[in-house]
């Protein structure tokens, strides 16, 4: 199913997991959890038939666990699974980062908190971008809209988990991971990542590697976590990704990230046709945050509305990217029927009316 | 007879070599390692060692290091 | 004069153990080291290390480690088979990280017959931290939090690693050994030695546990944590081989 431009009709799930083969995923760990499992299921089928490692883990903890030792000896490894089981996780991701360990996790998100339930929502935005583990660390994010990105996505996260050694989250929810979209499978684009240098593969004719965490000494460890950070600054050169529409004359922007990204370019048109001047933008990355383009378009006076299906958690690093230069509103829902269409052109329209009588008050 | 060889940057002093020679030759020195601790010394003056690398094998440390027989 | 003993070549150059005097955990590593050179297997190993005492692992063996958080050492080294079945993994873990947070970990790779050797150092006590209750303190241990004594109304019963991981159907090789004496050690190494033995033949897990002294937490000297080895340890935790398919018959 590579390097076609057929397009098929695929679930989101599905098309995660064959990007996963097609990206060159050497093992997958995994532990069943509503509404991932499909990429669990799809991959028991597939990569025995490949010669490639696949394990029911006893939990969570177990599966991302194995992901570890096995990117550490410079396979492509990744787990998959969703919110309150992510949040088992964070641990290993802590040590991931800590560790430059390139594991790729797939977060198909659900309802929280605790329990929650198996329908769709977008509150892992702070597990996945401030994380649930310990310290200082940070990890690359990538929130696909569509099916279609969540093959692309797929392949661009294990390019960069090698490309930088570091953790890097798929952030998709449940409504992605459940539908099915005509998609295709492109030839994976990104190159083969060079790993002879760290991976353990036996202490034969070099030194022997160990790849740990521990720092008992002061001094290393501060120049560890600067080194990390000093990374991240180049992935943030890098890597920043995102995507902008009509926001050139724009008065106000719709912000958005993941499947919510689906409404605010529907409502921007019928904005538009109303004679609001409404613009998109949408992160990819949300780790690296865009906030330096998020920065600058605040800087020309354009407002920001925030819609997501969380009570608020991207809209605070929109908000602090903004700076104060124009104003940042949030419409959103914590869980249930996602924002639709019409709520979200009110919720513009309301928000527009309040600067003007804002503006009128202080006149 | 036997011989062994002992480094004294690696001896903790935990004594397990003295109690363990059967034939008595370890014994505490009365030299002292870094953190004041008495160290232990090799002492066969009639040959009587047999080389049968007990103590290095009881050695937590492997702080007797060579053991010829 | 023939050299009857000499450093093992698996060790790290100018390595110096930093347990404390008289603790065990240097003989145990010392006869990992000497089965890895004398069993060729240096430069094709990948250890999987724990957290606690024997965290410090990969700073006296010269081979590659992959550190796992706590407990999940076995997990980790499942995963370092599963992307590279040619290499011998083995993990060092103590008795907290592998029977205690890591028991579902340890239980579920033997169960699955992974082909990974795992060794588990039991001292009755979690040492790193300064001699509490773990998995393995025995009836009646004081410990500093179970400074009564450890009854079955607050803290209930010990755990048997060797016995129960020898119950996983896909365990190849389960034994319990100690390190009181010296019969004691050789027999410890050849335990060792079979539980690599059967990864390689790639018959399942290997398992030992090994009954190890901690002078410091239980407030002896090393000579008399030997002796409590002796007498309060192995009665409770007796030694000797729980599974071995290689001599049972219609395996």
């Amino acid at each position: 199913m590579a390097g076609s431009n057929e397009k098929v009709l695929i679930k989101g799930n599905y098309a995660i997991a064959q990007a996963a083969i097609n990206a060159g995923c050497q093992c997958y760990f995994g532990y069943p959890i509503t509404p991932q499992t499909e990429i669990g299921e799809y991959l028991s089928a597939q990569m025995p038939k490949l010669g490639r490692g696949y394990v029911c883990a006893e939990s969570e903890i177990a599966a991302i666990n194995m992901v570890l030792g096995a990117a550490a000896t410079g396979v492509r490894a990744m787990t998959s699974s969703s919110s309150l089981a992510v949040a088992l996780m964070q641990e290993a991701l802590s040590y991931a980062a800590s560790d430059e360990l390139p594991i790729v996790l797939v977060n198909v998100m659900r309802v929280g908190p605790g329990l929650g339930y198996i329908y769709p929502a977008q509150g892992d935005y702070n597990q996945s971008v401030y994380g649930g583990g310990n310290g200082d660390y940070k990890i690359i994010v990538l929130a696909p809209a569509t099916v279609q990105e969540c093959i692309d996505f797929t392949y661009r996260a294990f390019y960069l988990a090698q490309k930088y050694r570091n953790p890097v989250i798929l952030l998709a929810d449940g409504l992605l991971g459940q539908m099915m979209e005509p998609a295709y499978f492109r030839e994976n684009p990104y190159p083969e990542v060079d790993v002879s240098s760290w991976a353990l593969t036996g202490a034969k004719n070099r030194d022997s590697r160990a790849i740990y965490s521990l720092g008992p000494d002061e001094k290393k460890q501060i120049q560890h976590i600067y080194n990390l950070f000093k990374k991240f600054e180049i992935i943030a050169e890098n890597e920043t990704s995102y995507e902008e529409f009509e926001t050139e004359d724009a008065d106000i922007i719709l912000t958005a990230f993941g499947s919510m990204t689906r409404n605010i370019k529907a409502a921007m048109k019928v904005l538009r046709s109303k004679g609001i001047k409404a613009g998109c933008f949408r992160p990819i990355t949300l780790s690296p945050f865009p906030n330096k383009r998020i920065n600058e378009l605040a800087g020309q006076g354009k407002d920001f509305l925030v819609v997501e299906m969380n009570m608020g958690q991207m809209f605070k690093d929109v908000k602090y990217s903004v700076g104060g230069q124009s104003r940042t509103g949030l419409v959103n829902r914590p869980v249930g029927e996602w924002l639709s269409v019409e709520e979200i052109v009110e919720a513009v329209e309301n928000f527009m009316e309040k600067s003007y009588a804002a503006s009128i008050q202080y006149s | 007879m036997g011989r062994i060889k002992i480094d004294n940057n690696r001896c903790k002093s935990c004594y397990l070599c003295v109690t363990t020679c059967p034939k008595g030759l370890i014994k505490k020195s009365s030299k002292t390692n870094r953190l004041g601790d008495y160290l232990v010394e090799f002492d066969d003056k009639n040959g009587e060692c047999i080389g049968c690398a007990m103590c290095a094998k009881r050695c937590p440390d492997m702080a007797i290091i060579e053991v010829y027989k | 004069m023939q050299q009857v003993f000499s450093i093992p070549k698996s060790m790290k150059k100018d390595f110096k153990y930093t347990f404390c005097p008289g603790c065990d955990h240097g003989v145990a590593i010392r006869l990992v080291a000497e089965l890895l050179d004398e069993m060729n297997l240096r430069e094709n190993t990948i250890c999987s290390t724990s957290i606690g005492c024997s965290v410090f692992l990969y700073d006296f063996l010269d081979v590659d480690c992959v550190e796992a958080p706590h407990g999940r050492a076995c997990a980790s080294a499942t995963g370092v088979k599963r992307a590279r079945p040619d290499k011998f993994v083995f993990t060092y873990q103590g008795d907290g990280d592998f029977a205690s947070i890591g028991l579902a970990e340890s239980m579920h790779t033997a169960l699955r017959g992974e082909c990974v050797s795992a060794i588990c150092i039991n001292n009755t006590t979690y040492g790193m931290t300064g001699g509490q209750l773990g998995p393995t303190t025995i009836m009646g241990q004081v410990t500093t939090t179970s400074p009564y004594g450890r009854n079955r109304e607050y803290y209930g019963y010990p755990i048997r690693v060797a016995e129960q991981i020898a119950l996983c159907d896909g365990t190849a090789y389960s034994a319990r050994v100690a390190l009181d004496t010296i019969p004691h050690i050789n027999q410890a190494k050849q335990a060792l030695k079979k539980a690599f033995e059967v990864q390689l033949q790639g018959l399942g897990f290997g398992f030992v546990e090994i009954l190890s002294s901690c002078p410091t937490n239980w407030h002896m000297t090393p000579q008399e944590a030997h002796i409590r080895v002796k007498e309060e340890m192995i009665p409770v935790f007796p030694l000797g081989v729980y599974k071995d398919i290689t001599t049972e018959k219609g395996e």
